[in-house]
């Protein structure tokens, strides 16, 4: 029986880079989609601040692991059987980020002093304006650190995109336990991995936050 | 193309997601009650504790929340086996729910204790009080009334997040829904049905933590804030 090698730690490393590639695609498209939400949450028409809420309590209130089910089959029905799994693990990734972090920027914008807003409305610049050059900068302030933390659960919940059949670092070590049977050995690795992505990233969240926080000491 | 959406075919396979449901409640139930144990006794340490206590609730903490829910209930399922021992796939699953959540509850109950004024802690040393008193009426009560909301929100995360146990068969509502989807071949259906199922419990499951906080959080429920 063969034990675990060279070979199953390299083929681990490269899954972990398809872990790495899919957690930025879920950041960069779920941060698009998110603002968009985030915007409409907070927006002056009441159908969109409803279709937002909506929207975020449904992502927010169903499993990760259905979303990704639902989406699979789902776009299996449309009829595009042969659709890589990496299209269905992105979409539903991108979806939940989405629903996150529209409702973390919302926090952020909302916590910008009202007084801001008030003097933005003063200085007569327009809605745009006061969005652009008042607001959004100071929320993005606030906002890094809560997202930079958000970035260490989309990586853990890549995990999941295994259940799709997507081969990142997860679905590589349950393949690899198929073959080896040392379940102990290879998770752990498969966990150290993880760690050593997430690790750095909530230090480096904390971190943000110390230095935010630095006029509140 | 169109697609005819069928939903009476799940309509016979009531009691199995009855029951996947009843074993979900379960799961977080438990792993809820033993969790919070678990994280706040964590917390104590971490805050209180000697050197080597501190460190080692910081590793544990760090390494859970560093590290997806999914290959930590991998580890605990196969590792629980490879020492020789059986257990089930539900116990497992509790085991891995409660390590997990554990974690995230010391993070939340330590920010909590760290809010609680020095003088307070000063005040019960010179009211007599015994180290256990002064922890569980001057700093816990206070601290976890805090961040209860924060509390509140984790666990119904957990209760989402049950549904990873599906991936070592224990037979909660995702498990359940992966069966009947395979006798069905109804997946869409399936999926929708148990999204709204797992959109209803969520909210149960916040009414019930909101009603419990009003229940024991006497102060906050006549003046409407907390401390």
């Amino acid at each position: 029986m063969p034990t675990f090698s060279l070979v199953h730690l390299e083929f681990l490393l490269t899954a972990a880079q398809w872990t790495i590639g899919l957690s930025i695609a879920a950041f960069v498209g779920g941060g698009l989609v998110g603002f968009v939400v985030a915007l409409a949450r907070i927006s002056d028409l009441r159908v969109l601040r409803i279709a937002a809420t909506v929207y975020i309590q449904l992502v927010q209130g169903t499993p990760l692991l259905i979303l990704l089910f639902a989406i699979y089959f789902g776009i299996a029905l449309l009829g595009y059987t042969n659709l890589p799994p990496l299209i269905a693990a992105s979409a539903g990734l991108i979806i939940y980020s989405s629903g996150f972090l529209a409702e973390i920027w919302r926090g952020c914008i909302d916590s910008v002093p009202k007084t801001q807003w008030q003097a933005a409305e003063c200085l007569a610049l327009t809605r745009w304006q006061r969005m652009v050059k008042v607001i959004l900068p100071q929320a993005a302030r606030i906002a890094t650190a809560p997202t930079v933390g958000f970035l260490v659960q989309i990586v853990k919940n890549t995990s999941l995109a295994s259940v799709v059949g997507f081969v990142e670092l997860a679905q590589a070590g349950k393949l690899i336990n198929n073959s080896i049977y040392e379940p102990f050995t290879v998770f752990m690795i498969v966990a150290l991995i993880y760690f050593a992505i997430c690790f750095p990233l909530s230090t480096w969240s904390r971190s943000l936050e110390r230095k935010l926080n630095v006029g509140r000491r | 193309m169109t697609y005819h959406f069928d939903f009476s075919a799940l309509l016979p396979y009531w009691p199995e997601f009855a029951r996947g449901i009843w074993l979900t409640l379960q799961l977080s139930a438990i792993s809820t009650v033993l969790g919070f144990v678990l994280g706040t006794l964590c917390a104590i340490g971490r805050a209180d504790g000697s050197r080597w206590v501190k460190w080692l609730v910081a590793i544990y903490v760090e390494a859970i929340r560093n590290t997806p829910l999914l290959v930590q209930v991998f580890i605990i399922y196969f590792g629980i086996a490879t020492l020789g021992l059986h257990v089930s796939a539900n116990l497992a699953a509790v085991i891995a729910l409660v390590i997990n959540v554990g974690a995230y509850t010391c993070e939340i109950v330590r920010a909590g204790i760290e809010s609680v004024h020095k003088s307070q802690i000063e005040a019960a040393e010179c009211l007599g009080l015994s180290r256990v008193q002064t922890y569980w009426h001057v700093v816990l009560r206070p601290a976890i009334e805090r961040v209860y909301p924060a509390v509140t929100s984790q666990y119904v995360l957990l209760m989402l997040a049950s549904s990873i146990t599906s991936q070592i068969s224990a037979e909660e509502l995702t498990a359940v829904a992966n069966r009947i989807q395979s006798d069905t071949f109804r997946a869409f259906e399936t999926y929708i049905v148990t999204g709204v199922l797992y959109l209803l419990l969520s909210l149960v499951v916040r009414i019930c933590l909101w009603l419990f906080g009003l229940a024991i959080f006497v102060r906050r429920r006549k003046l409407g804030t907390a401390i």
